[in-house]
């Protein structure tokens, strides 16, 4: 007895289990996801005076793409260490992929509040023609896939939700704290812009601050950029794609 | 080939512990089949292998022909687990939990629902199922995982310790269950109560430090110690028949023998002429447990034990 499996129902599983659900049974959720983007953005643009609003406001929405990742390899590993709910997917119909696309989405509807002000915000302040939107458009969606990439590789390899903090910490600390995305590069002083330049976001900040006309690059530099973020990309794609242990060994 | 058949599956952990050497087995795949065993014996690894959870380090093993290691996909079509250390979503109501469980085996909203809410009732928690998990006690959250696998449509069922927990009524209630899912599914299951086992079992198989020590039915294995019979004096003081057999004495004061069939005739005549009260039987689970998995009982605080010839 052949039974016809949708695909469309097994990513709903994971939307609900650990976004719907969770908004719904524990309201205050909701509020910390819609402040978490702020509150950064609300520093910059007191201590600027407002001049970096727009740039403010690009970040946060960079940001927020690389925070699901973020926060997808904190939930992962919670429901696979201490729920087990990850080793009752593993011997079902859902494989790795579909289980892994049904999360990422369940951290965009989570961010869905914050992001629709975002966007209005952005709208409002953020003055770029259609190729720059796109661009912008398009370095959040990749920082998204690298960041969700990583996430789940890292919760496959965290044994406890402890140690998955270590993880959250040292991740964000490289991809968050370090890069300048809530203002130009330029701000940092020399010698430390080359450790700027080790974070992926550096690269995604700087192509979405030149969209918008924040900063203005050499097209080289932006080409580079673009490179740089779709090579390392593509390389934790793939080492995710390899590493990550759906079947333990 | 039919049936589960495990070939010389070994496991060692990254730890360098070694849990299963070289594990050989074959069972058919239908009924209930109890895999018993100490702590720390190897169950829950060599259930977590069978169901695609975790690579053996070497060794094989199929179910129903499908390879467990060159054809995870096609097995995970058919099986269902609950683990050990599940716990259900506190976040999550009974419903919630069971309907998910449902959509991540890829079934239809409407169905799932259906389906959900039935095995909820089935399994005793129709009238708790929109609270959330976490305001329910202890033995409820466990019902709610195994009304999961319960109302799923998966032909091979593990189930890791499903009875841990559960008050007696509520595990005879779920004894019950399981013995109307046996019919049309495989259910393989692990527990520590060897009664349980006894009860519901077509087959059982005892492990111990990752080897298998045996396994065939309650009668198979009762075959396979030196005495199957046991004879039980209730008084204590009674002064115990010289008999070809074991002497345990147990922590109520109690005696027990265990004896060949031949020789427990013989000793309950005797009995019976000087008016004893004791109780005859083959032995129970328990016993064969006993005999099979410990070789050293003597000084251990279950009761003393001496060869009586
Ligand atoms: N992830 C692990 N890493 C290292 N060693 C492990 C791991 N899991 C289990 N072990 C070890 O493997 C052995 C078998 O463990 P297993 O969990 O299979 O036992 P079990 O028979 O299920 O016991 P219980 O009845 O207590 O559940 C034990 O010695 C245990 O310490
Ligand atoms: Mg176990």
């Amino acid at each position: 007895m052949e039974m016809k499996r949708r695909i469309g129902s097994q990513i709903l599983a994971s939307i609900l289990v650990n976004a719907i659900y969770t908004m719904k049974n524990y309201p205050i959720m909701l509020v910390w996801t819609f402040l978490s983007p702020f509150s950064l953005l609300l520093v910059i643009f007191f201590v600027s005076n407002g001049t970096l609003l727009g740039v403010g406001i690009e970040g946060a929405l960079v940001m927020s793409m690389v925070l699901s990742g973020i926060s997808m390899q904190g939930d992962l590993s919670h429901l696979r260490n201490d729920m087990k709910l990850q080793d009752m997917v593993v011997s079902s119909p859902t494989s790795a992929l579909i289980y892994i696309v049904g999360m990422a989405i369940s951290e965009l509807v989570y961010s869905a509040p914050a992001l629709t002000v975002l966007g209005i915000l952005a709208v409002l302040f953020i003055h770029t023609t259609i190729m720059g939107a796109v661009q912008i458009f398009l370095v959040m969606a990749l920082m998204f896939a690298f960041s969700i990439a990583l996430g789940f590789m890292l919760s496959t390899f965290s044994s406890d939700v402890i140690q998955s903090w270590a993880f959250s910490g040292i991740v964000s600390t490289f991809l968050s704290t370090i890069p300048p995305v809530y203002y130009p590069i330029t701000y940092i002083p020399l010698p430390y812009r080359y450790i700027a330049y080790l974070s992926p976001t550096t690269y995604a900040a700087q192509i979405a601050q030149n969209a918008a006309g924040y900063v203005s690059v050499p097209a080289g530099t932006v080409v580079v950029d673009w490179i740089v973020l779709i090579g390392v990309s593509i390389l934790i794609l793939f080492i995710a794609a390899k590493k990550t242990r759906w079947r333990e060994r | 080939m039919k049936g589960l058949v495990c070939r010389n599956i070994s496991k060692r952990y990254p730890t360098g512990k070694v849990a299963l050497k070289s594990m050989s087995l074959s069972v058919e795949s239908k009924g209930i089949f109890a895999l018993i065993g100490r702590n720390g014996a190897g169950k829950t690894t060599l259930v977590r292998i069978l169901a695609t959870q975790m690579m053996p380090t070497s060794g094989t093993a199929s179910i129903d022909g499908i390879d467990i290691i060159r054809e995870p996909g096609r097995l995970r079509q058919e099986i269902a687990i609950v683990p050990q250390e599940a716990r259900a979503i506190p976040w999550l109501t009974p419903m919630e939990t069971v309907y998910s469980y449902l959509l991540w085996r890829g079934f239809e909203s409407g169905e799932a629902k259906k389906r959900a809410r039935k095995a909820l009732n089935d399994v005793g928690m129709g009238d708790q199922a929109d609270k959330m998990n976490q305001y329910l006690s202890g033995g409820m959250k466990r019902k709610v995982l195994v009304a999961t696998v319960i109302a799923s449509e998966a032909r091979i069922i593990f189930l890791d310790e499903p009875t841990t927990g559960l008050d007696p009524i509520s595990r005879s209630d779920l004894w019950k269950m399981l013995a109307k899912l046996k019919k049309e599914r495989f259910i393989f299951l692990t527990t520590h109560y060897l009664d349980e086992a006894e009860k519901l079992a077509d087959s059982i198989a005892i492990v111990e430090e990752g080897k298998l020590v045996a396994s065939g039915t309650i009668e198979e294995l009762r075959g396979k110690v030196k005495y199957p019979y046991s004879i039980k004096l209730l008084d204590g003081n009674t002064k115990v028949p010289k008999v070809r057999g074991k002497v345990i004495k147990g922590l109520d004061g109690s005696i027990q023998i265990l004896t060949g069939e031949d020789e427990a005739y013989s000793v309950s005549k005797e009995l019976i002429k000087k008016g004893t009260k004791f109780a005859l039987g083959p032995l129970t689970l328990d016993d064969i447990f006993y005999s099979l998995v410990r070789k050293k009982i003597e000084g251990d605080d279950d009761g003393d034990e001496e060869e009586n010839w």
